[in-house]
């Protein structure tokens, strides 16, 4: 490891203020802000607020909905994190392979990269419109009357698909690379001990892989959690009625449309709780594990 | 151990470009075979080849009995050890060592004593449990020879395997893997671009030069009897003098040196001189002019010109020159002649002595 010397302290300091700045103002302030007034009953019409204390908290606990919802997200995080990841991974082995038309085909794959989250909502769906969406009218074909919209199970399978869509190109990238970062005398050594493509993917190339698994996997949940607002809000065109949503969609929703802002903020807090567990999680349980070259 | 035969073995690349010429070679079980040529001469291609990383695009290739084309690398019952040593970051030195007899269904006591063999001949006890980013080049160097050996392959081979190492570590290294190849009996090919390694290691030496086999021989042959000027020019340091001379009713004449020779042709010819087969006579026929005397300690080298082609003199450490005008003589018993078109050697053998009689007492002060 190099260390660079700085010969004042203030130096490193004043150099790193802008990027301080901004993370104070737009990350801890509302932050803080999110904790204070989640202690709070907010006038809908914002004329003042009443101290409830846990209540906000207590109200979530015993809340049905709120339950469902959670359920859903964690599922929905796990479906969307874990099929980008395997999808991308296979993608990228395949395309590492190719000798011919690399480039075409590397192009093509990370094309979806350039689009907007709510564009990707928006494609997901005219593919799938009830009447004449072509995947709709593909389903319908094997007898799976596929109502977007109206069915909970139907809108979210095209929403976790949309959101799975619009995240495998990035991850794709940066399997790509990862994979093409491995030496070839390395491959070919595993070439020359091991006779099984298999074995030696999950025994040499794998491993190798796994900082940039890492990487992918917590910014791959932090995208289901967080990012997949866009696709969400399109496909429930606004109106989350019986459809699924996640948790950050329902903060939005009870903030926002519904004028709760003190729930809403409890809800924050409890993602903000969530999230800090679960990075913790990941980097004192699986980082350990990794080897870094 | 096997014998290993390539018959007319050619590799063309998808894009057309011929990267070996057919060839045909066979080595002796348990030979240590060099195949050794500059950058981009096919040497490396023919390696990867016999190890199948790469397909043969004609021609048959037999380790032992068995003809291996379409055989996987991994069932080639070969090892090789790569330039930039290829260990798996992730494992171990132990588990590097290990890996290529645990997917081979070993079992684990024999794999330990196997692991506890090659560390022991190898020095590598106290690092068995270290990853390879803590090793030196030279540590990870045997680490990639300990996986090769384990295995107990037919053959061994070596893609450049020193060349990532400082000199001194180099020379260390080269004895080392001599030594080690003597004490197994392993079939050996080993890939180099350095000549001293070719001559010092192999007990043959394959020259490559432009996907084509150049020269087969032992050190001995292709040091002194080159079969082209290419080979000549290659293989010594420093390499063989190569100057135009001239052939006529069987006398060789250059620079004031007539030689009669066994040969029938006529007209210019290129001549090899080593430089060790010149001294400093001063009654010699050659008259030299010195532009740069060269101290390696242990001898001295004399660069200059004579009749205005360039000479290179090796001189023995007691016997001192400076530059300026020197006269020399030579021993014409291993003059080489070559065609000055091809390159290729002629067939041709000095008769009798010099015409004039040599004086063999050497002036230090010529």
């Amino acid at each position: 490891m190099k260390r660079a010397g700085f010969s004042t302290k203030w130096l490193p300091i004043l150099l790193l203020l802008p990027q301080l700045l901004i993370i104070a103002i737009f990350f801890y302030w509302p932050a803080l802000h999110a904790v204070t007034s989640s202690f709070y009953l907010q006038d809908p019409f914002g004329f003042g607020q009443t101290f409830v204390g846990l209540e906000n908290y207590t109200h979530l606990a015993a809340s049905v909905e709120y339950l469902k919802v959670a359920k859903f997200t964690v599922l929905f995080t796990v479906l969307v994190t874990f099929f980008s990841l395997a999808l991308a991974l296979l993608f990228a082995v395949k395309a590492d392979k190719v000798l011919r038309g690399a480039k075409t085909y590397r192009t093509l794959l990370m094309w979806v990269y350039a689009v907007a989250p709510p564009v990707a909502g928006f494609i997901g769906l005219l593919m799938f419109n009830q009447t004449w969406g072509p995947l709709s009218e593909l389903f319908k074909f094997f007898g799976w009357d596929f109502t977007l919209g109206v069915n909970y199970f139907d809108t979210a399978f095209a929403m976790t698909v949309v959101s799975v869509w619009k995240q495998v190109p990035v991850n794709f990238i940066f399997f790509l690379s990862g994979l093409q970062s491995i030496p070839r005398s390395v491959r070919e050594a595993a070439l020359l001990d091991n006779r099984s493509g298999t074995r030696r993917f999950w025994d040499i190339t794998f491993p190798l892989l796994a900082p940039t698994g890492f990487f992918l996997l917590i910014t791959n949940i932090t995208y289901s959690l967080f990012e997949t607002f866009g696709v969400i809000d399109t496909i429930n065109k606004g109106e989350p009625g019986n459809n699924p949503m996640t948790l950050v969609y329902k903060v939005f929703v009870d903030g926002f449309r519904g004028n709760d802002l003190g729930g809403s903020s409890a809800q924050s807090v409890i993602l903000m709780i969530l999230v800090l567990a679960l990075t913790v999680f990941q980097f004192r349980l699986i980082e350990r594990r990794i080897h870094y070259t | 151990m096997a014998q290993v035969s390539l018959d007319s073995v050619r590799k063309i690349y998808p894009n057309g470009a011929e990267a070996v010429t057919p060839s045909s070679f066979h080595i002796e079980d348990g030979e240590f075979v060099v195949l050794v040529g500059p950058s981009g001469c096919g040497k490396s291609t023919l390696l990867r080849m016999i190890a199948g990383l790469e397909d043969i695009t004609e021609g048959t290739l037999s380790i032992g009995e068995r003809i291996v084309n379409d055989v996987d690398p991994a069932d080639r019952d070969i090892a090789m050890v790569f330039q930039n040593y290829a260990l798996y970051p992730h494992m171990s030195v132990r588990k590097n060592i290990a890996y290529g007899l645990k997917n081979r269904k070993t079992p684990n006591d024999v794999i330990a004593a196997k692991v506890a063999e090659a560390s022991a001949m190898l020095n590598l006890d106290d690092y068995l449990d270290r990853k390879p980013s803590q090793l030196s080049g030279g540590q990870r160097q045997r680490v990639a020879m300990g996986r090769a050996i384990v295995r107990d392959p037919a053959l061994f081979l070596f893609d450049e395997p020193l060349s990532n190492l400082d000199a001194k570590l180099r020379n260390q290294m080269r004895i080392e893997i001599k030594a080690l190849q003597r004490r197994l009996g392993v079939t050996s090919i080993y890939v180099t671009h350095d000549q001293v390694e070719a001559m010092t290691m192999a007990d043959r030496i394959i020259v490559l030069n432009g996907g084509r086999i150049e020269q087969i021989g032992t050190p001995s042959e292709i040091y002194h009897n080159p079969a082209s000027t290419f080979v000549a020019s290659f293989m010594g340091a420093p390499p063989m003098n190569l100057v135009a001379g001239e052939l006529s009713d069987g006398i060789l004449s250059f620079a004031g040196l007539d030689v009669p020779m066994t040969v029938d042709h006529r007209g210019p010819v290129t001549l090899g001189l080593r430089p060790e087969d010149l001294f400093i006579d001063a009654k010699g026929p050659i008259a030299m002019e010195v532009d740069l005397v060269e101290e390696l300690g242990a001898h001295r080298l004399l660069h200059g010109r004579v009749d205005g082609q360039q000479l290179t003199v090796h001189l023995a450490k007691e016997i001192t020159a400076k530059s300026g005008p020197l006269r020399l003589s030579c021993d014409p018993s291993h003059l080489c002649l070559f065609h000055p078109d091809t390159g290729k050697r002629m067939d041709a053998r000095h008769k009798g002595a010099l015409q004039a009689p040599l004086n063999t007492t050497v002036e230090s002060d010529a």
